[in-house]
């Protein structure tokens, strides 16, 4: 099976003919996943966990088998433990409200990374207000690592709560989550882990990270937009109060008190995104049909060759760690002296989608002394081809400004 | 690729690398911060009038090129001009960015502003070249009510 394949099963980069290099943003969408969404339409729909007729019941098993789905895709010891959510930031402030505003206190820590999406973060701004504690980082080294002597010296007895994302959606570093979990439960914190731009690219096992929490969006891993999940472990789940009310959540509701249902329920208020659930349940088929290891396959050989092909540009300063092993699939690059969103104009009229801006990851930018970057964010279906155009881009980005750059 | 050739023309390039317009204004009467938070880009707007005439303007700050030549030809633009022409203009560009008005007659009092039109045909770009305007729009209005002058006088 090799990349000219694998790119058949995506009808959109068949009909428009771009190199599709915004993968960290959202991926794109395989036949399989399309299908499974009509096909849910055509025989399936009605609401879940609601009628007593025979098409809600197939509704509400096609929902839970999902489920169960997930918690084996991740290794989940219990199906319960698996929460849908909309995307990795509903999950994230889930945990804020239901988790940090309620365990934390005056002088309690929170520890985060410098290069953690907003979604990580500005949630854990809040909490700190509103509790009293405080909100700590992990900051990078120069080779946009976390070392070891800066995990310990910011995780300390007092840190209740570790945030740390598995992969940086600007950087493309892979932290060492697994490293970064026995310290801080040592300490005596729990560890939430954001999985949103490592699960598309590596096969995430909760139980061997020891992970108290985890949380991924569908979308960046070929399902729909609008599902989310959230992983966390049983005795802390049961501990905590529900996030959103409403049906389905409950177990006796009178005029001024209401009990709540058990996991998973007790999390998911409302109708839910069945839809999206089907849909993640189609890619994650598609993903293990394919398999992580060739992912990874195809995946080494189109970003080590971006990087190859980057590198020899004079004229772009790139912002990734040199050891390949902690790298993922994320390269941000600018053009010395041209802004970014410049830049991505120019390769948009060459058919070459990159994300430019902060990323979502403001602290980050200041951090390391930039105003905002161009990603190249690649994903197994891209080829040398695409990198290529990228170059091409590049190249004419460059002869369009170098004339007028000032640095 | 037409429009992106029409957008980067030497004016635009000029303006947006090396402007004489970046600077600090001395006695600066007003000053309004204009931020577009998808792209990070910042820019400071100082104005210095005279009765209710624009006598000088000044920017700093950071953005793409398109919203820094913006800024600067904007500000060639608007200085020496009454708030109450200032306003009219304002209006004019923003109405030609939008696609609202393509009146030659109308769109001649932009002088060089006009060069942004075909960003109306690029809408990923349409922030960047409305955040100075639309900054000096916010401080006409707001700002420059409550502060000194006598610019009110003119509604």
């Amino acid at each position: 099976m090799d990349v000219e394949q694998i790119k058949k099963d995506f009808p959109i980069l068949e009909n428009r003919k771009i190199a599709y290099l915004d993968n960290g943003a959202t991926t794109q969408k395989p036949t399989e996943v399309i299908r499974a969404l009509e096909e849910y339409y055509e025989k399936n729909n009605a609401n879940p966990h609601r009628g007593a007729y025979t098409l809600s019941i197939e509704a509400t098993e096609l929902y839970e088998n999902t489920r169960t789905k997930i918690a084996k895709f991740i290794n989940a010891k219990h199906r319960e433990e698996i929460i849908f959510s909309k995307n990795a930031t509903e999950s994230l402030n889930l945990l804020a409200y239901s988790y940090g505003m309620n365990n934390l206190k005056q002088d309690d820590e929170i520890v985060i990374s410098i290069m953690e999406h907003h979604s990580n973060l500005v949630p854990w701004q809040k909490v700190a207000k509103t509790t009293g504690s405080k909100l700590n980082y992990m900051y990078i080294n120069d080779k946009f690592e976390l070392s070891d002597e800066e995990i310990e010296k910011k995780i300390t007895d007092k840190t209740k709560i570790v945030g740390i994302t598995h992969v940086s959606n600007v950087l493309g570093t892979i932290n060492n989550v697994k490293k970064i979990i026995q310290y801080a439960h040592k300490k005596g914190a729990i560890v939430i882990v954001d999985a949103a731009q490592s699960i598309p690219h590596m096969k995430i096992d909760v139980q061997d990270l020891d992970a108290d929490f985890l949380v991924f969006s569908g979308h960046k891993m070929l399902a729909p937009l609008g599902i989310g999940v959230l992983y966390g472990k049983k005795e802390l789940l049961n501990k905590m109060t529900p996030f959103l009310m409403g049906g389905d959540m409950i177990e006796y509701v009178y005029e001024q008190e209401t009990t709540f249902a058990e996991l998973p329920n007790k999390f998911e208020a409302g109708t839910q995104n069945v839809e999206g659930v089907i849909g993640l349940g189609a890619a994650i088929d598609y993903i293990q049909n394919i398999g992580y290891d060739k992912i990874q396959e195809l995946e080494k050989e189109v970003v080590s060759y971006a990087k190859k092909e980057l590198s020899k540009l004079n004229f772009l300063t790139l912002y990734l760690t040199p050891n390949e092993e902690n790298h993922s699939s994320v390269i941000s690059f600018n053009i010395n002296g041209v802004h970014p969103h410049d830049v991505a104009s120019i390769l948009d009229s060459v058919g070459v989608c990159v994300r430019s801006g902060n990323h979502c990851a403001q602290p980050l930018m200041r951090f390391l002394g930039i105003d905002s970057t161009c990603r190249a964010s690649f994903y197994f279906y891209n080829t040398k081809d695409d990198v290529d155009r990228l170059v091409s881009g590049l190249n004419k980005a460059y002869e369009m400004f170098k004339k007028y750059i000032n640095i | 690729m037409e429009d992106l050739n029409s957008v980067y023309n030497d004016l635009i390039m000029e303006h947006s690398m090396n402007s004489y317009n970046k600077r600090n204004l001395e006695n600066a009467d007003f000053s309004e911060i204009g931020h577009n938070p998808n792209c990070g880009d910042e820019i400071t707007l100082e104005v210095k009038l005279n009765g209710d005439k624009i006598e000088d303007m000044a920017f700093s700050g950071h953005g793409c090129a398109i919203s820094q030549a913006s800024t600067s030809i904007m500000i060639d633009t608007l200085r020496g001009k009454t708030i109450e022409e200032a306003k009219e203009i304002i209006k004019t560009f923003i109405e030609m960015i939008k696609r609202e008005t393509t009146d030659e007659e109308e769109l001649k009092k932009l002088e060089d502003a006009i060069a942004f039109r075909n960003v109306a045909n690029m809408p990923a770009r349409v922030k960047c070249a409305l955040l100075a305007w639309h900054t000096m729009e916010d401080m006409l209005n707001k700002k420059a009510n409550n502060g000194k002058g006598n610019i009110d006088c003119c509604h």
